[in-house]
């Protein structure tokens, strides 16, 4: 808080802002009374990359999986890329391969499979219903898994059962259910036995049909409520992810870098990830903990750009897997083929992945490379080398430098939620404009619909972790000169 | 050769004469937790863990002979609390990450924690700052997970007729050092059994990392000291 005496300034540290894991928004009016802009602080982490400088190269894919707690093997599967190059082994043996992309399409369906039941099917389900009025306004006590579990309990058993077989699938190629040590320099240290195959087999056709019924509640719930959802926190914006070297189909593993623009329109094609730095850039706001990321050819005003599933629908060509492609295709009609700018649908764009990644799981279980004992290749030695990867929430980038007795001496880290720091503002900034101008104070159903804004993105905040409807949320309003007008805050639930 | 007989909680023992309590137990299938013991090295009784008590006196069992007659306390719970302890105070003397250690599953020390049930330090983490020598090519050193037991020690002088590692200064402000400025200026070689007897992730060969998958590692299925249970009960 800020009181001006006539000599002294003096600044007191709002509680809140020392309260760990409470999403914090600012909204900032001006001489009008209208909303200029909105804020979203984001208190990141960056410690991370000074501590492994001085450790053994081959200890990072495995320490890196602290960094969070959210998607660990995005981490440990990115660094184990970047090392690969180190050791000269980026050229695989389809075993590594294989078993690191079923590692990967285990953490993406159980992390899909997570948001889909806690976090957004309580709003796809009263929204759908007819309990509500609006599609995300469901009255509170109905926005929880809890009323999910009581009015639709096959439905929650499935949610449950769906991460877990996505956990089944890490534990059986990492070695642990979370913080494994599956993906080594070069390779990986185990395939995947026949008896744990034969497991995660019977279960597959299961995973597809109720993955195909998540689906189906996505794009329903989204067609239902077009009208109110298609202007909910929705700007243009420009897009990035990887996609398949050879073809541009969606490739949450591997590939070259691929932006377009709002209207489809490529800014950056074939790029290959070692050459991250020559497309990406990184701006520093005073405000900002987080660094705001930006197409360098664009620069920082014109070249933010939003990753994730939404981003990776527009940006791909195609799927290739069948289901999840005609779904796709489904779903770039909505906007006449160009890119979907839609907020909200991210949670329809996340569900086609829920499905592409479970058709993927079940080929590559049929595949007898993954019995296969061919495990680590090695190389000439480099010095430095770039791991990319399309993590659950976005594009992850891993960088690198080690010396000659093998001590990493740099390593620069971009995580999803960095990427998505300048959308997820504008989102909020979108939500506060078209609901909340011209107030003087903060209502509650503001803390909701900045809630549902950012949920859209599935950040890893930890804010962001709690379940639906109990965000921890502070949001401070302020008038033209700064100062403090109203403050609403919202404990976790 | 003479043999003595004793009984260690009760258990009648017989030994060689001359041969400590700690080998007689285990030779009886009667295992005495220990760190600094290590087959092959002469015991020097630093690390304490396999304390006992004999005729009521508390000895460390590497060293100590068996004698005709002893009577030999070793699963007492005042026993295990002091072990315990000791084990407690070597995890918060250093600075030991198990969840990323590439020894984990491998390692003596994690592997008497679990025996003894120990999940989280009991004892404030001093972190100290240490530094970690990666100038080998072959080999590294990590003093942050180095618990000053002196088996590399014993083993570059004893074995490796070598002499890479001593000891410097004294009690807490005592350390490992190599005989050079750096690893890289000593005649270490991965092969040398001092690397091999280092029980913990101090001293450890480069480049093999995680190569053993979780659930394979020695300690992910046997406890520590379960072979020599075995023993006893066949
Ligand atoms: S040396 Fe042993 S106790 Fe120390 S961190 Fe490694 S596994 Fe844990």
């Amino acid at each position: 808080m800020i009181s001006t005496g006539s000599r002294h300034r003096k600044y007191t540290i709002l509680p809140l802002t020392r309260v760990e894991g409470h999403g914090k928004v600012t909204i900032h009016m001006n001489g009008e009374g209208e909303v200029e802009q909105a804020r979203l602080h984001i208190v990141e982490f960056r410690g991370f990359e000074r501590f492994i400088l001085g450790r053994p190269y081959w200890e990072i894919p495995v320490i890196v999986q602290r960094l969070c707690g959210i998607c660990p093997v995005s981490h440990h599967l990115a660094a184990a890329k970047a090392m690969d190059r180190i050791v000269g082994g980026e050229h695989l043996t389809p075993t590594a391969e294989k078993i690191r992309r079923l590692m990967h399409y285990g953490q993406i369906f159980q992390s899909h499979a997570l948001h889909f039941f806690h976090l957004s099917s309580p709003d796809f389900l009263f929204g759908t219903d007819g309990t509500a009025a609006s599609a995300f306004e469901a009255p509170a006590e109905q926005r929880n898994i809890l009323a999910v579990a009581a009015r639709y309990p096959q439905l929650a058993v499935q949610g449950v059962m769906m991460r877990r077989y996505g956990q089944e699938i890490i534990r059986a190629t990492a070695g642990k259910k979370i913080h494994g040590t599956g993906a080594v320099p070069g390779g990986v240290n185990k395939n995947l036995s026949l008896s744990e195959r034969d497991v995660l087999l019977k279960e597959a056709e299961r995973m597809l049909e109720w993955a195909r019924g998540a689906l189906r509640l996505a794009r329903d719930f989204t067609m239902d409520h077009l009208a109110e959802l298609i202007p909910f926190g929705s700007f243009d914006s420009n897009h990035l992810s990887l996609v398949r070297e050879s073809d541009g189909a969606l490739d949450l593993y591997d590939g070259v870098l691929r932006a377009v623009d709002k209207d489809g329109r490529k800014l950056v094609d074939d790029v290959n990830c070692q050459r991250y730095l020559e497309v990406v850039r990184e701006e520093v706001r005073p405000w900002s903990y987080m660094k705001f990321p930006f197409l360098r050819e664009l620069g920082p005003e014109q070249g933010w750009y939003r990753v994730g599933p939404l981003a990776r629908m527009n940006t791909c060509s195609f799927i290739g897997t069948p289901e999840a492609d005609a779904a796709h295709r489904e779903f770039m009609e909505l906007n006449q083929g160009r890119p979907n700018n839609v907020t909200m649908c991210y949670h329809w764009a996340r569900m086609i992945e829920l499905l592409h990644s479970i058709e993927a799981i079940r080929d590559l279980l049929d595949d007898p490379d993954l019995q296969g004992d061919d495990l680590v290749v090695s190389g000439p030695r480099r010095e430095e080398a770039v791991g990319l990867l399309e993590a659950p929430r976005g594009t992850l980038f891993h960088h690198y430098r080690v010396n000659r007795n093998d001590e990493v001496t740099m390593c620069n880290l971009i995580v999803s939620t960095t990427s998505n720091n300048e959308p997820m503002n504008r989102a909020v900034t979108k939500v506060a404009k078209d609901h909340f101008t011209g107030r003087k104070e903060i209502p509650e159903g503001l803390l909701n619909h900045i809630e549902v804004a950012i949920r859209a993105y599935d950040p890893c905040l930890s804010c962001a972790t709690h379940a639906v409807g109990g965000m921890p949320l502070a949001v401070e309003l302020r008038d033209a000169s700064g100062a403090l007008v109203d403050r609403r805050v919202r404990d976790a639930v | 050769m003479k043999t003595v007989t004793f009984t260690i909680d009760g258990k009648i023992v017989r030994a060689d004469k001359g041969q400590t309590i700690l080998k007689a137990a285990e030779a009886a299938g009667i295992y005495i937790p220990r760190l600094c013991a290590c087959k092959d090295l002469v015991p020097h009784g630093s690390c304490r863990v396999c304390s006992v008590r004999v005729n009521g006196r508390i000895q460390a069992s590497c060293v100590q002979t068996a004698a005709e007659g002893a009577i030999v306390e070793s699963e007492t719970d005042e026993l295990r609390e002091y072990r315990r302890n000791i084990i407690d105070m070597l995890f918060v003397e250093g600075n030991h990450f198990c969840m990323f250690c590439e020894k984990s599953g491998f390692c003596e020390l994690q592997a008497l924690a679990y025996r003894f049930g120990i999940t989280a330090p009991k004892y404030r983490l001093l972190y100290p700052k240490r530094d970690i020598d990666l100038s080998h090519p072959e080999v590294y050193l990590d003093h942050n997970r180095c618990i000053l037991c002196g088996r590399c020690v014993r083993a570059s002088q004893d074995l490796d007729r070598k002499n890479v590692f001593q000891f410097v200064e004294r009690g807490c402000r005592k350390r490992l050092q190599v005989n050079g400025e750096a690893l890289s200026d000593t005649d270490l070689r991965a092969a040398d059994q001092a690397v091999s007897a280092c029980p913990v992730g101090a001293l450890m060969r480069k480049r093999v990392g995680y190569a053993v998958p979780v659930g394979r590692r020695p300690y992910d299925e046997v406890p520590i000291g379960r072979d020599i249970e075995k023993k006893g009960e066949e």
